[in-house]
């Protein structure tokens, strides 16, 4: 029980990230019909804007204490961050150990103009071209801002840790009875899950409870009527592109400390994400957040060692294998709409 | 004069194909050894080689792509197979290239039956899904439970110790290499003249006479009437079901063929170098040859090879100009534009040249979308028209005074 218990707690960090990467894809593939290739690279951006966040609250002026001395006897340089200098040590300190958290501050702004300059540069000029150009030209934008971010941050992992305060591991059986150490879990996964489910329900309250979200349904299911009825469709579908481009930026900043950033990580995301997508159904927001969780979950029982010695390397595979199955028996996906993408 | 079955028009192309094949080391190597310039050669046999079987391989995807529309994402697994068997052939029968290649193209065009007879029952975006999970499925088991067949992450190599039994018993200490009854692949002659190195390899040459054959086979198959369903399905698959026929087997078969294109290549890269690693089936591989297709252009004949020698001569030659060589070039420049100069290019050459190759890629998708052939008929099509109206004025000219 308590092995299956630590399973499915193991599966939700990454379902997680699938499910809110998934959910920004939908968003943008059901309001403007354009399939994203760049989209696991948003995400990428977004643990970069971590990263950058970081190095910025660091960023440090070099005085010299006379009263101390380096090893070889020099006066000893002591570097302090700006911050530290404004807001006291005490502040400072914790400005700086808190920078992933704040950098969500940092990054909202930022990927919403990148999705506005994204999609009124370039995705606009494709809503009338067939799927197969989209998937062409995001692929070649993905490629593009990978190696931006090569050229600047360098091609190694770049460590970017969570606050002190949540370094540690959360003895999660206690809590329930069972032994001790029987289910540890990392306090940053189980933020990293609440932070996610508290975003996938802002977004469905967004667009359930708002007027502005009962629009963006209605264009959804038919943009022409909504266009004649004298609303500018148009606006609010760009605005929905940088609410997507911010929603896969804050997986990745929130993902940062999990796994440290490095310019391939959106590539890597987005592969799994669009089979997430089409697993979930293609245009379903409900089955892109089912599916990224229930698709993590199972990865993570995949890798159970019970499981591997009666089926070897089905770690490696199941997330294709399901996702094989499920286009062959039900192409719609599981929550899927019908004629979405059948042509 | 028209032969092997091709009108006047195709004949004279095959046989442009043809010459600038064989002639490929001389045309490569324009600059002299001592100039400057000599780093933008691309004679030399490996890179040559790489040109041939990366044109193979980007020809049958565009029996695929270009011709029924369907955008495969996972294409390298084949590449990948074909590797494999190619190098198991040497390990177990013989060095002969020739067993090797024809098991790459027997295995690799049984797994796109078996992979094509699943994707093709979906169409678009969940075609591409498919054949793409296809494709990361055999790259993850590659790397992990197949070990004892692909021999995981160090890749599949030649020992001292495999059985070979088709070749004589020799006792010797080093690897024998790859050969076509007696000829060394890596062997190979050099004539130097005019300051000029040429290099005439034999692997390129094996290479060069496939390559051909491979795309005399693609330009009967565009001009056949089974290319021209093919395009038909593009086209409109609903309107040809509604004729009354089963689009499907004629896009199996096209599948089928572009994946043994793949597996022809993946062989001979084997045979060229007796190594495969499952890095040669990732997405990312398959993803570069999407790229070679379209940005050479996607339906047309010659596009997809000169998208395959575009992306490799970059891979190669574009990726070796670091700074000391824009020193170099800009050294008659005043130092401080000379400097602001290099600055400013120094992300798109050498170690940045995916920057360079992904936003030419988007100009090409946004602006260009059938490839460099679509731009060389622009340019071609500038020059023809300017000729025309010159024609049609002496033409008003001359006919004004009748009425």
């Amino acid at each position: 029980m308590d092995a299956i218990l630590l399973q499915v707690l193991n599966g939700l960090d990454k379902g997680s990230a699938y499910a809110l990467i998934a959910l920004g894809l939908t968003l943008i593939f059901g309001t403007l019909g354009v399939v994203n290739f760049a989209h696991g690279a948003l995400f990428m951006i977004g643990a970069f804007c971590a990263v950058t966040f970081q190095k910025l609250l660091t960023l440090s002026y070099i005085t010299i204490d006379e009263t101390r001395t380096d090893f070889l006897g020099n006066p000893l340089e002591v570097k302090s961050p700006y911050v530290e200098g404004w807001f006291g040590p005490e502040t400072g300190g914790a400005i700086i150990d808190w920078a992933v958290p704040l950098a969500i501050l940092f990054s909202i702004p930022v990927m919403v103009a990148f999705g506005f300059v994204m999609e009124r540069g370039l995705i606009k000029h494709f809503y009338k071209r067939p799927h197969a150009d989209q998937i062409l030209v995001t692929f070649g934008l993905a490629i593009v801002l990978q190696e931006i971010v090569k050229y600047f941050f360098g091609a190694n992992p770049i460590p970017t840790p969570a606050p002190d305060a949540f370094r540690g591991s959360l003895d999660f059986g206690v809590l329930l009875g069972f032994d001790p150490n029987a289910i540890i879990y990392p306090y940053w996964r189980l933020i990293y899950f609440l932070f996610a489910s508290f975003i996938i329900g802002a977004v469905f309250a967004f667009l359930q409870f708002t007027t502005f979200g009962m629009v963006v349904r209605a264009g959804m299911a038919d943009r022409e009527t909504v266009g004649l009825l004298g609303i500018n469709i148009d606006k609010r579908f760009t605005l929905m592109f940088g609410l997507a481009a911010a929603v896969a930026g804050l997986a990745g900043v929130m993902y940062a400390p999990i796994n440290s950033p490095n310019y391939h990580m959106g590539m890597d995301f987005l592969v799994l994400s669009f089979v997430v997508v089409v697993v979930g159904g293609m245009g379903s927001l409900p089955g892109a957040v089912a599916a990224g969780f229930l698709l993590g979950i199972l990865e993570s029982f995949a890798s159970m060692n019970e499981i591997k010695s009666i089926l070897p390397g089905i770690d490696q595979i199941i997330i294709y294998l399901v996702a094989i199955v499920i286009l062959l028996t039900r192409p719609r996906g599981l929550l899927g709409r019908k004629g979405v993408m059948e042509e | 004069m028209t032969f092997l079955g091709l009108n006047e028009r195709d004949t004279r192309f095959l046989l442009i194909v043809v010459a600038l094949t064989m002639f490929t080391p001389f045309l490569l190597q324009p600059f002299a050894e001592n100039s400057g310039l000599a780093q933008f050669n691309a004679g030399y046999p490996d890179l040559m080689q790489r040109f041939a079987i990366y044109g193979i391989f980007a020809i049958g995807f565009n029996i695929l792509f270009g011709l029924t529309g369907y955008l495969s994402f996972g294409h390298a697994a084949f590449l990948g197979v074909g590797s494999y068997s190619a190098v198991w052939m040497f390990k177990l029968l013989s060095m002969n290239i020739i067993p090797a290649i024809i098991l790459a193209v027997i295995v690799s065009g049984l797994f796109a039956l078996l992979i094509g007879f699943i994707s093709l029952r979906r169409t678009g975006i969940y075609f591409s899904i498919l054949t793409l999970a296809f494709a990361q499925m055999s790259f993850n088991l590659a790397y992990s439970v197949l070990t004892p067949i692909t021999n995981g992450e160090t890749g599949l190599q030649l020992t001292l110790s495999d059985p070979r039994i088709l070749d004589p018993e020799s006792i010797t200490n080093s690897l024998p290499s790859t050969s076509l009854f007696g000829l060394e692949m890596n062997d190979s002659a050099q004539w130097e003249v005019f300051g000029r190195v040429f290099t005439f390899s034999v692997g390129y040459y094996v290479c060069a006479v496939i390559a051909i054959i491979a795309f005399y086979i693609s330009l009967r198959i565009f001009r056949s009437p089974f290319g021209l369903m093919l395009r038909a399905i593009k086209t409109n698959k609903t309107r040809m079901a509604y004729t009354g026929l089963n689009t499907r087997p004629y896009a199996l078969a096209a599948f089928v063929i572009s994946g043994m294109y793949a597996g022809l290549a993946g062989g001979l890269l084997a045979s060229m170098d007796p190594l495969a690693g499952a890095e040669r089936m990732q997405w990312t591989a398959s993803g570069e040859v999407v790229l070679m297709t379209i940005l050479g252009g996607a339906g047309t004949l010659m596009g997809p090879v000169l998208g395959a020698g575009f992306i490799k001569y970059f891979e190669n030659i574009f990726s070796k100009i670091n700074d000391n060589v824009l020193h170099g070039w800009f050294a008659f420049m005043p130092d401080g534009l000379e400097d602001a100069l290099i600055t400013l290019i120094h992300p798109f050459v050498g170690k940045g040249w995916h920057l360079t190759l992904g936003m030419l890629f988007m100009l090409v998708v946004i602006f260009l979308p059938g490839g460099l052939v679509e731009l060389g008929q622009r340019i071609a099509g500038l020059f023809r028209r300017r000729k025309a109206e010159d024609r049609s004025d002496d033409g008003s000219k001359a006919t004004t005074p009748a009425e």
